[in-house]
């Protein structure tokens, strides 16, 4: 059996004296589908934010790749070392944070050529196929202001792709959208999945994580209450927390 | 007497070259400007107060005192260590360094003002703090604020005029030149400050031109 992508070990997070996560363990194997659910305020953001060190960590440890990510390094050693790490880490956020002044073609050749992965040629035709990809190729000279929330979520999804990531990180990435603009991006992330990209999905569309996911996280206040196949999580919860946070959700 | 205003053609040779020098005076200035004020502006962002601090003293120094002031420190006071400019070129540091300074707060508040998630999607894309300012940060700050920077420039085309004292041919030491020939004081400053008005024009469509331009991606 290979090492899990994603190990984590003891995880804990406080801002100032609350803290938000008390404890995480998780393993991830190359190619899961993770979905990570739970009532709002419960840790889901900053668990996925402490993967790619948007958060820092309090205690604990992360893993990836073989890699220990939150290791303690001299400033400049620490920012080197953690550009490589989220070159290999995609995210794509609630709020899509497309870069603005730049066309859709252009958000998605920004980070390939920055980084020196591609010439201007290879990065414009990778980035051609990946709004293929993901249904725009029609929009690639189109600003994210003339684009549709789904849209603009598409073209974030392929500015992550670009970097060849070998981890998505996904924060309820249709709670802004739309309802009919949602079934687009989930065709999208369920594409990805097929295709055995690793993926961490924080959503409140259960729906969709049983659709979606192969692994099911339930958490509340800053721990992991309950965790298995959607089949189990979803239909036979065993934990009094997680039967009405589903009730609650599925009432609505 | 009345006006006259026959007597230009003789000097339109002097007032040409002036109208050059003020040209070159400003374009330069504008771009070193422009520059100094993204760079200020991100010095004074830097995490390390050692950066920060003689940056913001600068700047505090810049906006608090005359930009006569300064041009005669430049010129006249920096020869006293050794470093003797030409008057153009101690015009143009002045004029660039005094408005670098206005820009800059203008920028900063605007690159405070982007969105911190596009910092983090720049960052969670690999790109180091540098690279994310360059490349996400600092060109949508700027464009945000080009109706700003525009009227600065605009207000430096102006304030360029006062380069004449340290002895820069440009436009208006240009015209006083004339006038000490011909003895026809209000004849030159009407032409001075007609060519001065047309150039101003020229500055604000080409304003307007970045305006529309940068505005594009809204
Ligand atoms: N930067 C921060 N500073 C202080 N507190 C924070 C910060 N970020 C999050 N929190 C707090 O941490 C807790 C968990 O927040 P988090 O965003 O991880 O929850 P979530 O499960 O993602 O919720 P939601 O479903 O609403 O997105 C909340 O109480 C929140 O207020
Ligand atoms: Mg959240």
């Amino acid at each position: 059996m290979n090492e899990p992508i994603v190990k984590i070990r003891g995880l804990k997070k406080n801002f100032g004296s609350l803290q938000v996560l008390k404890g995480i363990d998780m393993d991830i194997d190359q190619g899961q589908i993770f979905a990570l659910i739970g009532a709002s305020g419960s840790g889901k953001s900053t668990l996925l934010r402490t993967i790619n060190q948007l958060e820092e960590v309090t205690e604990g440890e992360i893993w990836f790749d073989g890699e220990l990510v939150n290791q303690k390094l001299p400033h400049r050693q620490r920012e080197a070392h953690l550009n490589r790490l989220r070159q290999n880490i995609g995210m794509v956020f609630q709020h899509f944070n497309l870069f603005p002044h730049l066309t859709a073609i252009e958000n998605v050749t920004m980070a390939p050529l920055m980084l020196g992965r591609v010439n201007k040629a290879e990065a414009i035709e990778q980035a051609k196929k990946l709004l293929d990809k993901v249904g725009l190729s029609d929009r690639g000279d189109y600003y994210p202001s003339k684009l549709s929330g789904g849209q603009k979520q598409r073209v974030a999804i392929a500015r992550s792709l670009a970097m060849n990531p070998k981890l998505m990180l996904f924060d309820e990435v249709t709670s802004a959208l739309d309802p009919e603009l949602v079934g687009e991006v989930n065709r999208v992330m369920k594409a990805l999945a097929e295709e055995d990209m690793t993926m961490i999905i924080v959503t409140h569309d259960l729906r969709f994580a049983e659709d979606v996911s192969d692994h099911v996280i339930f958490m509340a206040d800053g721990l992991v209450v309950e965790e298995g196949p959607p089949s189990l999580v979803f239909r036979a919860p065993q934990e009094d927390r997680t039967k009405s946070f589903l009730q609650q959700v599925f009432n609505d | 007497m009345g006006l006259d205003f026959s007597i230009l053609p003789a000097y339109a040779d002097i007032l040409w070259q002036g109208t050059l020098w003020t040209i070159a005076l400003t374009v330069l200035s504008m771009v070193f400007s422009l520059a100094g004020g993204v760079v200020f502006a991100v010095l004074q962002l830097s995490r390390h107060a050692i950066i920060r601090w003689p940056v913001a003293g600068f700047a505090w120094l810049f906006m608090g005192t005359p930009l006569l002031l300064q041009l005669f420190l430049i010129y006249f006071g920096l020869v006293q260590i050794g470093l003797d400019l030409n008057a153009f070129v101690a015009g143009v540091i002045a004029l660039s360094l005094h408005f670098a300074v206005y820009n800059s707060e203008i920028i900063r508040s605007a690159i405070v003002a982007v969105d911190k998630g596009q910092y983090e999607a720049a960052r969670s894309l690999g790109l180091s703090q540098f690279q994310a300012m360059r490349k996400a940060i600092v060109p949508q700050a700027v464009a945000n604020v080009t109706p700003a920077l525009g009227n600065m420039m605009i207000a430096l085309l102006k304030e360029s005029a006062l380069v004449s004292v340290i002895g820069v041919m440009e436009l208006t030491l240009s015209a006083q030149r004339a006038i000490s020939d011909s003895f026809r004081p209000f004849e030159f400053y009407i032409a001075a400050g007609a060519i001065y008005y047309v150039l101003n024009l020229g500055l604000e469509q080409a304003v307007r031109v970045a305006e529309r331009r940068s505005a594009q991606y809204r």
